[in-house]
């Protein structure tokens, strides 16, 4: 095979960058991570002219080369490093055609790391709107650099992109500015002390922790005799280096760049009257939560009645079509009932993750982050705070690693720590199947019922538990840091449908995939868990039960056989080991082995008693109906009562079970000691407020 | 007294003066908060914080803290 193009895609946050990769890449990409750490990594490959094929690396986006966050410093990582495998052959700056300006800083510091680079404007469609018209060739000359005028909503430009790659090797590589020469003393013994390397990649390396703390050290040693400067020095130069850079930029595009005011249009100013006026701001962003939920529970059900259906019906055709055994048994009863756990998620995931990536498209979240800051100050978070608290209604993971835009570390750290009491659609299918078996199926007013009204509420009880603690943390913690904020408002757009779906279509798969895996294996453990036993009690069930109860009809027999094997199985053991610990709170046994399981990851729930109720009925029935139809053997009434299935509800609302979000916080906490005391907490939490709950409605 | 980005009315426009602080994050900076930019108010949240300006044709959102450490002429 041909070598391979490298191509690293840099730019700043709301330039269309990743609009940019998905046209270059189409479908032909792949999501992971950057080794050793959780940044995301997006990498496809591009078909060039004359069948060479270039590989697309989608750098994280950032405004400059000082990094900040552990994003940003990817990038450098990346491109200081000649013998790292993503280090590129040809790095392509996207910037965008209305905040060239500023798009430019970065441009001008990747071309001092003498890499072929190329600049993309973005967004040429908009230049007429807002009477802005370029001097391409001028640009390209000042610039010493290839201009490719891409429009990625329009689909234009991108083959001269392609083109400009495909001619890497003769594009400049020279810098188009010297920067450093506010303070030539010092600059000159720098290179004194390393004559064969690059000042500016030696000035990078210094600073880089000037605004960012590093996890682990990797510096090149700095000789001995070689005078440090002070961090507040050293800041005085990066504030004159970046002065500088913007002097050469306002002198390149007072020629370049020439913008018509007039002919420019204020959509923007217009809609943000709107958007972030003090009441109307808030009532618009209210409105906008309500529709989600509704989304989710509402119009997701459909899809989700007939997944259940469907899976019902798979596994009982499978049963009659297979003879019968071991092996047969274990799809149908371990391998179905478990997949169709995970299948039943994708309409709630993919429709919370619509929502989400069309609000960061439009530029809307910004909105929602500067109207909520000074609130969520009050607690101890950040407006920033607000992006992952709404995107942890669909999952804690990515949400946890939202929270890597907040600048202050004792407002990210509060946020970590309560973003998992936010209603992630894990917790949903749980609350969705107690809910229809415990709430009355009754209209409020017209369009609310009851069911969906107490959905809701257990979304504010998951929002309440977030904010209240990080209120009371933001009172423990003595953590001393920044308080400094700054977000860009982009400019509002119109969502492009394959940037979205693309995203919904990631999401719903890393989802499926990741904890698809971890339910898959426990339902098939369970499984096996449930059909053998470790005494004659099991084995010997069938003549037991027929000795004791002579004058019940074959169904019944068959029914009152299945239960007492399951009581006498493994698993049975293990359940009635802790039911003395789940009774206080109204669960029985098998509820009990549910709660086990779902420490692992919480939707193991729905699957584990779907598994453990499917083990030895024989009748198509949908999971729910097998719920419904458990009584107490003692008192006869219903296992899911109005009581329990509170108690329950709330359980699932404040406990911490999924051990991939306990091992993110880790990640980015880098300690043991926080992911164990929200462990701690949250369960004991949950274990006291069900109990109460019980107690008081039983 | 000092007039900074935090006495801005909504509407009005400022030249920055010096920088002179190094508090001031770098990233204001390279967003373009540079002696000599135009910057102008458009819009604050309920009690005047966080603040939404136009600087250097850049819209960004500052709380008041960093915007008060900010000196500015008014035109």
């Amino acid at each position: 095979m041909a070598k391979q193009i490298k191509v690293s895609l840099i730019g700043n946050p709301n330039t269309g960058k990743t609009s940019v990769f998905n046209l270059l890449t189409g479908l032909n990409q792949q999501v992971g991570n950057y080794p050793g750490i959780t940044v995301e990594k997006k990498e496809g490959v591009c078909k060039l002219p004359r069948g060479v094929k270039a590989h697309i690396l989608d750098l994280p986006g950032t405004y400059s080369l000082n990094a900040s966050s552990l994003d940003e410093n990817v990038v450098i990582e990346i491109l200081l490093n000649k013998k790292d495998k993503d280090f590129p052959d040809v790095a392509v700056v996207v910037s965008d055609v209305e905040n060239l300006k500023r798009n430019l800083l970065l441009f001008t510091q990747i071309k001092d790391l003498e890499i072929p680079t190329i600049l993309v404007i973005n967004m040429a469609d908009r230049m007429s709107r807002k009477g802005i018209s370029l001097d391409i060739p001028l640009l390209e000359k000042e610039l010493n650099t290839k201009i490719a005028l891409v429009s990625a909503r329009k689909n234009e430009g991108i083959d001269e992109l392609k083109k400009l790659i495909l001619s890497y090797a003769s594009i400049p590589a020279k810098p188009c500015v010297d920067a450093l020469t506010f303070a030539p003393e010092y600059f000159d013994r720098l290179k004194k002390a390393f004559p064969n390397q690059s000042i500016y990649k030696l000035w990078l390396v210094i600073t880089q922790d000037v605004n960012f703390r590093k996890i682990d050290k990797k510096k090149p040693a700095v000789p001995p005799d070689f005078e440090i400067k002070s961090e507040s020095e050293l800041k005085r130069f990066q504030q004159k280096e970046t002065i500088k850079r913007y002097q050469f930029i306002n002198q390149v595009l007072k020629k370049g760049l020439i913008i018509d005011e007039k002919a420019a249009t204020g959509l923007r100013a217009r809609l943000d009257r709107v958007l972030t006026h003090k009441f109307w701001g808030y009532f618009i962003f209210f409105a906008i939560l309500l529709l989600i939920f509704q989304a989710i529970y509402d119009w997701s059900s459909y899809p989700m009645d007939l997944i259940d259906e469907a899976f019902a019906w798979l596994s009982e055709t499978t049963k009659s079509v297979l003879p019968s055994g071991p092996f047969v048994d274990l799809i149908t009863e371990g391998i179905i009932p478990g997949l169709g756990g995970i299948v039943i998620f994708i309409p709630q995931i993919a429709f919370l993750f619509l929502f989400i990536s069309i609000l960061e498209e439009s530029g809307y979240m910004s909105r929602v982050v500067f109207l909520m800051d000074r609130v969520m100050r009050k607690f101890g978070l950040s407006g920033k705070s607000v992006v992952p608290l709404v995107s942890g209604t669909a999952c804690a993971i990515p949400a946890v690693m939202a929270t890597r835009n907040i600048e202050s570390w004792k407002e990210r750290l509060i946020t970590i720590l309560v973003v998992p009491f936010t209603t992630c659609s894990a917790r949903l299918p749980v609350y969705l199947i107690i809910i229809t078996l415990v709430i009355p199926d009754e209209k409020v007013g017209w369009i609310f019922s009851y069911q969906s009204l107490t959905l809701m509420l257990l979304y504010f009880i998951g929002f309440g538990a977030a904010v209240g603690s990080a209120w009371i943390l933001n009172k423990i913690l003595k953590i001393k840091s920044n308080n400094y904020f700054v977000i860009e408002m982009p400019g509002y757009k119109m969502p492009m449908f394959k940037n979205v779906a693309i995203n919904v279509i990631e999401k719903t798969k890393a989802f499926v995939f990741g904890a698809g895996k971890i339910i898959l294996a426990i339902s098939i453990i369970l499984w096996v868990l449930a059909s053998f036993g470790p005494n004659e009690n099991f084995s010997n069930a069938e003549e037991i039960v027929t000795s004791e109860y002579v004058d019940l009809s074959q169904e019944e027999l068959d029914q009152k056989i299945a239960s007492y094997k399951l009581e006498y199985s493994f698993i049975g053991y293990a359940g009635k080991a802790i039911e003395p610990i789940v009774a206080p709170l109204g669960y029985d046994w098998k509820i009990g082995i549910g709660i086990i399981s779902s420490f692992a990851a919480r939707e193991v729930f729905v699957g584990t008693l779907a598994t453990i109720y499917s083990v030895g009925s024989d009748e198509e029935e949908t999971i729910k109906n097998r719920m419904a139809s458990e009584v107490h053997p003692v008192t006869g009434n219903p296992i899911f009562n109005l009581a329990s299935g509170i108690s329950l509800l709330l359980f699932y609302a404040f406990a911490m079970q999924c051990m991939s979000t306990l091992a993110i916080v880790k990640r980015e906490t880098n300690s043991w000691k926080w992911p164990m005391m929200q462990l701690i907490f949250m369960s004991v939490l949950a274990y006291v407020i069900a109990l109460v709950a019980y107690q008081i409605l039983k | 007294m000092k007039v900074t980005i935090a006495n801005l009315k909504k509407g009005q426009r400022a030249l920055i003066k010096e920088i002179t602080s190094d508090t001031i994050p770098l990233k204001l900076l390279e967003m373009g908060c540079l002696p000599g930019n135009e910057v102008q108010l458009l819009q604050t949240a309920p009690f005047q914080c966080p603040m939404y300006l136009t600087i250097n044709g850049s819209h960004l959102a500052i709380r008041k803290e960093i915007a008060s450490q900010i000196e500015i002429e008014i035109i």
